[in-house]
């Protein structure tokens, strides 16, 4: 027990010492390894968590060498990324936004890319009887009179905007319901759709995030085709002469791919379970 | 171990009209004297009478309400490197017991060589080599008091304060403790302890001070101070009375808050 | 639920199969979080230990605000950060939002008061034992802090992993400032968040299932690495002299 030991200092912080080492090489290794050739897109949870940017960016990256990282956030928060010159293009789909967006000077031009529709889905039993209406507005008031439980994003997304205009063309407020009947998750489409599928209660989403969805539940889609339930999505490239930084040729070589032949039949096919998700509606197409 | 001297003696301290306060209470009265080079004191008194609080003011550990702790020997240079002290709980560092003493002369300035040289030396004469490479903190406390001893020793003082050295420990590492500090004391270092164990202060001092409740009441050399006291109270103190459960006379306003 | 079976299923055939995309993930996490703590530690350590050792006027207010900024809020953090290094914030310049960089920075404003809280009152316990000792030595207020930062490293060391701890777990300030972005930004947390979001509640758990291994993995290691240099140093934990009773009369 009482031994002697040679001096047990060294070895003790010598360890440490080379610990410590390795973690600053370890992440100063890992920050030289980023790319030096990248653009930021500021763009929403639909088009990230429905995997379309898994399936459409590495065509573009390995084209072009142009690595894009894509922060998915609300269209709202988007729109604020895009504003305060954090992105570089902007993918968004609300498009009274995204043209005030250019209007104010933030922007250089808006282009269509593509786009999807809205649903309404809600549990199986269908206590409001909307299912097969074809009438969004209906919809939402029927849901409204059955005070049956609805959830929504309650985040500026595009799309809580949509359904907010929704909402306005039914003639009801459901912010006065709101904590009854009317749940405003205030978070992503996804972890609403999680909600909805919890408390069994109806939801506006866009199709692809809810073909990609795992947890549905007893949802399932009761309400679409309606005109008012189109989803276009809108690309902008963010005005350097805002944004002095703002690295215009790469982000515009994106815009040009993606409103392009190429991208926009990769966009077209993009399928799960062999439904497509996105349709291309670029006007330059085959034009570029 | 050579010479503790390190140059012209800071001896003798004087205390002048030395006072010490804390939350509101005074706890050290008025003490004057003086400790001239050369024999062993000890502080004795019963719990409570300030003796540490007398220590710790000579060492300058804490600062005088009132009067002044002059080293008169000192002329002019800083007496605290010629001092130093061993506290009633030994303060052992997180380190091996080599590590103890080499930091405390790393602390003084004193260089690496002579470091090692003196730690050495100490341990060996404080019986502590073969725990060299031990960490201190699992020494007995009788060895734990003892490299308290050698790392004082280390750095050969002038002066060296000594706050109960051996309470609770028992009869033979009382010896022990002891034999380390007459050693220390014949290579020329002034010792001032303060103890409660009257035989010790028999045993191992020339000239008492005994205190009582803050009140120096009487300093005399050991040998008259056993013979009989002058002080009514440390006659009482030497034939073993409780003097903390008699009525205070009320002639002593001082004590009252 | 069939999703805690799937779960562990799902964890165990991403580590068995080496997948690529989690190695990254994990390796991202580990440099955020280690990086972040290496950077706390380096600030909360001196900090909590002057703290503890020098007086001035005010000083009661500090701690109190310390221990309060343990529990700061990450999504606060996160947005702070955020604004800051924004190309519109004062640091816009330095382009660091949405980049590791950025992550590392927010962690090391959660992480910091929490090091630097916890070694205030480590110090200041090995202060109130060692103050006169020390003092009798002749320390200055420098050397002191030296050695009671030395002499209670291994105390300081669960300070430094509940920092790491902190950070490991963390999303909110990650999230932010990170961006969650795929093969630069995403970590363990905001990798779980995403699969939350898309539903996949297997591979979220099966993601968290290895987050917790990781961490009781880190925390395993500097439990023995501490065990260890403690036993061959200061002979264990607690101060326990042999024999005698060292209570004071």
């Amino acid at each position: 027990m009482r031994n002697r030991r040679p001096n047990p200092r060294s070895w003790s912080t010598r360890i440490v010492t080379a610990l410590l080492g390795l973690l600053v090489a370890f992440a100063v290794h890992g920050e030289a390894a980023a790319e030096d050739r990248f653009i930021v897109v500021a763009s929403t949870t639909s088009t990230a968590n429905s995997g379309l940017f898994d399936h459409i960016l590495p065509l573009f990256e390995n084209k072009t060498g142009i690595q894009v990282r894509v922060v998915a956030v609300g269209t709202g928060q988007a729109l604020r990324v895009a504003r305060n010159g954090d992105a570089d293009v902007l993918l968004v789909h609300h498009r009274p936004s995204e043209e005030a967006f250019v209007a104010e000077g933030f922007g250089v031009a808006r282009h269509d890319v593509m786009y999807n529709d809205f649903v309404i889905v809600g549990p199986a039993a269908d206590p409001a009887a909307v299912r097969g209406l074809t009438d969004a507005a209906a919809a939402l008031a029927r849901i409204a009179g059955a005070a049956a439980p609805f959830a929504s994003r309650g985040d500026d997304s595009g799309t809580h905007k949509a359904e907010r205009a929704l909402w306005a063309a039914a003639g009801v407020d459901p912010g006065a319901a709101s904590g009854s009947w009317y749940r405003e998750t205030g978070s992503g489409m996804g972890a609403t759709l999680n909600t909805a599928a919890a408390m069994d209660a109806y939801a506006l989403t866009d199709r692809g995030t809810w073909l990609s969805f795992g947890n549905r539940g007893q949802l399932v889609v009761l309400v679409e085709g309606d005109r008012r339930l189109a989803n276009p999505y809108g690309v902008i490239l963010v005005d350097r002469a805002r944004h002095p930084h703002v690295k215009a040729e790469d982000g515009q070589a994106f815009i040009d791919w993606l409103t392009g032949r190429e991208g926009q039949a990769a966009i077209a096919s993009f399928t799960i379970g062999g439904q497509r998700l996105f349709f291309p509606s670029a006007k330059s197409v085959g034009g570029s | 171990m050579t010479d503790a001297v390190n140059g012209a003696s800071i001896l003798p301290l004087d205390l002048a009209g030395v006072s010490f306060a804390a939350g509101g209470r005074r706890l050290i009265k008025d003490v004057t004297c003086t400790f001239e080079a050369g024999p062993r004191t000890a502080v004795i008194g019963p719990n409570g009478a300030g003796k540490s609080l007398l220590l710790r003011l000579c060492h300058g550990l804490i600062a005088p309400a009132a009067g002044r702790v002059v080293w008169r020997g000192a002329r002019g240079r800083d007496p605290a490197p010629f001092q130093a002290m061993v506290f009633q709980r030994p303060v052992m560092l997180r380190r091996s017991v080599t590590a103890n003493v080499d930091a405390a002369l790393a602390l003084r300035g004193v260089p690496r060589p002579e470091r090692r040289a003196r730690t050495a030396e100490v341990l060996e004469r404080t019986g502590l080599a073969r725990f060299a490479h031990q960490p201190a903190r699992v020494l007995s406390f009788g060895e734990q008091q003892k490299l308290a001893l050698a790392r004082a020793w280390a750095l050969r003082p002038q002066v060296l304060f000594l706050d109960e050295p051996t309470a609770s420990l028992d009869p033979a590492a009382t010896h022990a403790v002891e034999e380390i500090i007459d050693a220390i004391r014949g290579a020329g270092t002034r010792i001032l302890m303060t103890t409660h164990d009257l035989g010790q202060a028999r045993r191992m001092a020339d000239e008492i001070v005994f205190l009582h409740r803050g009140r120096m009441l009487e300093k005399a050399p050991a040998a008259d101070f056993f013979a009989g006291p002058r002080n009514d109270l440390a006659q009482a103190f030497v034939r073993g009375e409780l003097l903390w459960w008699r009525k205070r006379p009320s002639r002593d306003p001082a004590t009252e808050p | 639920m069939t999703d805690f079976g799937d779960a562990f299923t799902t964890a165990l055939s991403l580590v068995v199969t080496l997948d690529p995309d989690l190695a990254e993930i994990v390796g991202l996490s580990l440099r955020v979080s280690l990086g972040a703590v290496a950077v706390a530690t380096v600030i909360g350590l001196p900090a909590g230990a002057a703290l503890a050792l020098f007086r001035f006027p005010g000083r009661h207010g500090a701690v109190i605000l310390l221990n309060a900024l343990m529990g700061l809020p990450p999504v606060v953090v996160g947005l702070i950060v955020y604004l800051l290094l924004s190309r519109a914030g004062p640091l816009g310049v330095l382009g660091l939002l949405f980049t590791p960089t950025a992550m590392v920075i927010a962690q090391v404003l959660l992480v910091a008061p929490i090091v630097a809280a916890l070694t205030r009152q480590v110090i200041e316990d090995l202060w109130a034992e060692y103050e006169e000792q020390l003092k009798s030595l002749g320390a200055g207020p420098g050397r002191a802090l030296g050695m009671l930062l030395w002499d209670g490293r291994f105390s300081l060391l669960t300070a430094v992993l509940a920092g790491f701890g902190r950070a490991s777990a963390e999303v909110g300030a990650v999230m932010i400032v990170g961006g969650n972005i795929d093969h630069v930004t995403r970590v363990m947390t905001t990798a779980i968040a995403l699969e939350v979001s898309k539903g996949d509640l297997a591979l979220a758990l099966g993601l968290g299932l290895i987050l917790i291994v990781l961490s009781v993995s880190v925390n395993g290691a500097a439990f023995l690495l501490k065990e260890a240099a403690e036993r061959s140093q200061t002979g264990g934990p607690r101060q326990v002299p042999r024999g005698e009773d060292p209570a004071l009369p």
